[in-house]
């Protein structure tokens, strides 16, 4: 498995993969189902496509989570160090970087799930 | 190379050159301070000042409503009086009494003599003072906004709205920009300016909030102040961007205000959460269990407050699925949230915790603040949120929020912090009745509205009749109300009188763990010598620290060269960089602000001349401030630093503070740049055919325009890279070439709107067409400026091959530029012809 991951990067950004990821998702959820509903003529498909695209979107978004809680988790040392990583080292810090990316791609993960369950439930543009 | 300053020092000569190189100018000159912890104290005492008077605006509500059919104020008065205290418990305490503290306290708790730029501070403290004033007093003269503190139209935009709506938006929007200002302070600080060795993750996790906070500030601020743009040309000039019989829709102004308006929320709450993860662990005598997953919710939670603007416009008819995403997104959000609640409470238990005052402030907040979570809960759910939307139920829920996850973690920073003033404690005695007081009063006055909020008391009516159930429930709120005042009071008196009499404490009373009490309030240096940190608690784990620091032991322990100086350290693990040199007190931060302030209050009573001049004066002072307050060309290439370390006083580019605050400058101003181009999209989506019938402003100018401001972005990029090789003179041949094109592209952008007659008065679309055109022509003409200003740098040797800040910050700047072009004319000009 180590070997399929990408180089590793070293900087402050990476942090905020996940989160970007729930954005983007997000965005495009909602920017389409607003185009959708305010301009059907404008995409030209039924209310059902929308849903399966969202499903489409969601399922990519989810696997560039996973994607980066495996790099995260690789940051991490592969989880054989415990928490608190409060060393003054290189070391600890990356394990802290890893650790904190870790969970923000848990959070991200729920909150996209979250934000794609209206789309099962939801069946036509009802106001 | 020693490990050890030179023995041959003279520490004495040393510390006195230190404190005569920091020290404030004495007598009236005294406001012409600069130095963080002046500016943060005024910024704080300005903030409170206004709490209390918009806290008297609370109780004249309360009075108002005691009991019905009251006719203590009139209708009219009682508008102006609930919109004025919602707007100013919002923009003129909530969100600045964070930027004071964090003014106040980051440079001690990061171990930086000072933030990078402390005229910015400065600028943005007086921008506040004068734009706060402005707005508050409007009310002596019956002037006072009157539509309620989001301003919707169609009401805001009526002549029934009067000219509070103007004081509103012009003096809101120029504080608006001091919060700009303090963010860009903030991150470049938090990010380039910790003690060395403060890696990320040892860096106090009120630094990792206000990074996340500043953050948010630059993609939170600026949609209102598109909106407030859009607002205000439409109430001057009359351009129908919200007359839905032009064409125009109010409901963008929710969305733009909201998107806003959301993330302010938690732009409030963050902080003073901030401030709990800092207060609890030095009272439960331990490190906070869960540092990481404290990071992980002040993310989570920045990134998700972005995403719950509509559950503010859930009655608005948005479609269902709409609703469904805000309202799941508005469920996520209590994760994090919780999280945070959580990790308190474990490190209370895995602690032994002493119940001080500041601890029960926090403690009561924290109950306080969980209540107003559960209710939010409630209201995110849609089928509730119909139910009790406009209600009294919502104003429970937000004062819960607010005053339990903002008012009482202030006041437990207040009881905390206070001795980082002068050194002594406040008076705990006063403290534990004014908390009682006020957790009580709080609660007897906000915990009926639920119950008048359910039994259908909307909000915002200035009486109701009394036979519908509500009268003793209001008259239980404000008794509550006069209860939450008189313990407002005593803590009032304690600040201002009661300590006088309290003998100086120790330099560490609560035996604190954080760097910030290393203790020296006399001292306005910060540091007497920067620490290498190697602990989240450096006092606790480092043995010796406080000792050694005072004594000079440390980096950067004289200021033989005469100038105020802190070191830049790199992001990840803080090393050592550069020395920064910051700029000290000066006049032109309290000139700038005045001049700029004068513009917006001009506008307001449309005194065009008025406002030119000014902007004029305005311009003017802000170069000459850059002109001879940045960029120096130091004596010499490095600074002995002590400890056998020798840092770059100069560096250009990534590695430069200036750069990173333009970056960031840019970022908040492409954010509203966005929101214009949001504001493009949406009608297009609302109407059929959003042109209204109108012919746009074509193909060729806007391709003329783009073209030639790609042009000047070249030649601008050129110059940087010319100079960079020694090519003076050919980048001084570009710099004006690059301004030539840049006005030709300005003209260009206008020349479209114009020359096909747009009108933008007739219908929303020549209106939202114009008003892009209008933007990048103004971005177009300040590139032209900052071209112009590096050409008289190089000409004035004050730019040089080996000294180009300023042409590396410029061409930043144009990178932005292009990408404003290349959207707004690939938007006006290609986007109509595509349909």
């Amino acid at each position: 498995m180590r070997h399929l991951l990408p180089k590793e990067v070293e900087t402050l950004w990476t942090l905020f993969t996940a989160p970007v990821v729930w954005a983007l998702h997000f965005l495009i959820c909602y920017v389409g189902a607003a185009v959708f509903c305010e301009k059907p003529g404008f995409l030209g498909m039924d209310f059902d496509n929308l849903r399966i695209a969202i499903g489409l979107v969601t399922v990519l978004a989810l696997a560039v989570i996973v994607m980066s809680a495996m790099l995260a988790w690789r940051q991490w040392g592969f989880g054989t160090d415990d928490p608190p990583h409060d060393d003054p080292t290189r070391r600890d810090r990356l394990l802290f970087q890893g650790y904190a990316t870790l969970l923000l791609s848990g959070l991200s993960f729920v909150a996209i799930v979250f934000t794609a369950l209206p789309a099962l439930f939801v069946t036509g543009c009802l106001r | 190379m020693s490990d050890r300053p030179k023995p041959d020092r003279d520490k004495a000569a040393e510390e006195a050159r230190l404190r005569a190189v920091w020290a404030n100018p004495g007598g009236w000159r005294y406001w012409t301070s600069v130095n963080n912890m002046q500016v943060g104290l005024w910024y704080g005492s300005a903030a409170f000042a206004f709490m209390l008077f918009a806290g008297l605006l609370g109780l004249l509500i309360r009075a108002q409503l005691a009991v019905p059919e009251n006719d203590l104020l009139s209708a009219e008065t009682y508008n102006q009086v609930y919109t004025l205290h919602g707007t100013v418990m919002m923009f003129l305490f909530a969100v600045p009494i964070f930027e004071a503290v964090a003014i106040f306290l980051l440079p001690p708790m990061l171990g930086a003599r000072d933030l990078p730029f402390p005229r910015l501070g400065a600028f943005g403290f007086w921008s506040f003072l004068i734009g706060g004033t402005f707005v508050c007093g409007s009310i002596f003269f019956g002037a006072a906004p009157n539509a309620g503190w989001f301003m919707y139209p169609p009401l805001a935009t009526s002549e029934q709205a009067g000219i509070g709506a103007d004081i509103w938006l012009l003096g809101l929007s120029f504080i608006e920009v001091a919060s700009l200002a303090a963010a860009v302070e903030l991150i470049v600080g938090i990010m380039k300016c910790r003690a060395p060795g403060m890696r990320v993750n040892l860096m106090p996790l009120f630094a990792w909030y206000l990074l996340i906070v500043a953050g948010m500030i630059l993609f939170a601020f600026p949609p209102l102040i598109a909106g407030d743009l859009l607002f205000e040309m439409q109430r001057m000039f009359d351009w129908p961007f919200f007359d839905p019989q032009r064409g125009g829709d109010p409901l963008l102004w929710q969305h733009l205000f909201w998107i806003f308006g959301h993330p302010e929320v938690y732009i409030i709450f963050l902080p003073a959460i901030a401030l709990l993860a800092m207060i609890i662990p030095t009272f439960a005598g331990r490190p906070i269990v869960g540092y990481s997953w404290i990071v992980l919710a002040a993310v989570g939670t920045g990134f998700l407050s972005f995403g719950l603007w509509v559950h503010h416009m859930f009655a608005t008819g948005l479609p269902q699925i709409s609703l469904a995403f805000f309202s799941a997104a508005s469920g996520a959000v209590a994760i994090p949230t919780g999280v945070q609640i959580f990790v308190f409470i474990a490190t209370m238990l895995a602690g032994r915790v002493i119940f001080s005052t500041p601890m029960l402030f926090a403690m009561g907040g924290l109950a306080i603040f969980v209540m107003g979570g559960l209710t939010g809960v409630m209201v995110a759910l849609v089928p509730f949120d119909w139910q009790a939307h406009d209600s009294y139920f919502v104003v429970a829920h937000l004062h819960y929020v607010l005053i339990g996850g903002m008012l009482f973690p202030v006041f437990a920073g207040l009881y905390y912090y206070y001795p980082l003033i002068d050194g002594k404690k406040m008076s705990d005695r006063v403290g534990r009745l004014a908390f009682w007081f006020m957790f009580a009063g709080f609660n007897i006055t906000f915990f009926p509205m639920h119950l008048t909020g359910l039994r259908g008391m909307p909000r915002r009516v200035y009486t109701y009749p009394a036979d519908i159930g509500w009268d003793w429930l209001n008259l239980i709120s404000t008794m509550g109300a006069v209860v939450l005042g008189i313990g407002m009071f005593a803590v009032v008196v304690d600040v201002t009188l009661h300590r006088r009499r309290h003998p100086r404490g120790k330099p560490n009373p609560w035996n604190a763990g954080t760097l910030e009490w290393i203790g020296q309030p006399e001292e306005l240096w910060g540091m007497r010598s920067i620490p290498r940190i190697e602990s989240r608690y450096p006092l606790w784990d480092q043995k010796d620290l406080a000792k050694s620091i005072h004594a000079g032991e440390w980096y950067l322990p004289h200021a033989e060269e005469g100038y105020r100086e802190t070191l830049v350290t790199s992001v990840l693990d803080a090393e050592p960089e550069q020395v920064l040199r910051v700029g000290g007190t000066s006049y032109l931060t309290i000139a700038s602000a005045a001049t700029l302030g004068t513009v917006f209050v001009a506008l307001t009573f449309k005194w065009w001349i008025v406002a030119l001049i000014a902007g004029v004066a305005f311009v003017a002072a802000v170069i000459w401030w850059l002109w001879t307050g940045t960029g120096a060309i130091p004596e010499k290439e490095e600074k002995d630093i002590g400890r056998g370390v020798s840092l770059p006083l100069y560096t250009s580019g990534v590695k430069s503070a200036g750069w990173w605050a333009m970056f960031i400058t840019m970022t908040g101003d492409g954010t509203a740049f966005a929101s214009l181009v949001f504001g493009y999209f949406f009608f297009w989506t609302i109407h059929d055919d959003f042109t209204g019938g109108v012919a746009g402003p074509g193909v060729f100018w806007p391709m003329a325009a783009l073209a030639l401001f790609a042009a000047a972005w070249a030649a601008t990029l050129g110059a940087r890279e010319v100079n960079r090789r020694g090519g003076v003179t050919a980048a001084r041949v570009l710099l004006v070439a690059g301004a030539l094109l840049s006005i030709a592209g300005c003209a260009a952008a206008l020349a479209g709107p114009w020359t096909t007659g747009l009108d933008p008065t007739a219908h929303v679309y020549p209106a939202i067409v114009w008003i892009l055109a209008i933007w990048a022509a103004v971005h177009g003409a300040v590139g032209v400026l900052m071209q112009l200003y590096c050409l008289a740098r190089s000409l004035a040797g004050r730019l040089t091959p080996r000294y180009d800040m300023e042409l590396h910050n410029v061409a930043l700047y144009w990178h932005f530029m292009l990408v404003t072009a290349v959207v707004t004319f690939g938007v006006i000009g290609l986007f109509p012809e595509a349909l």
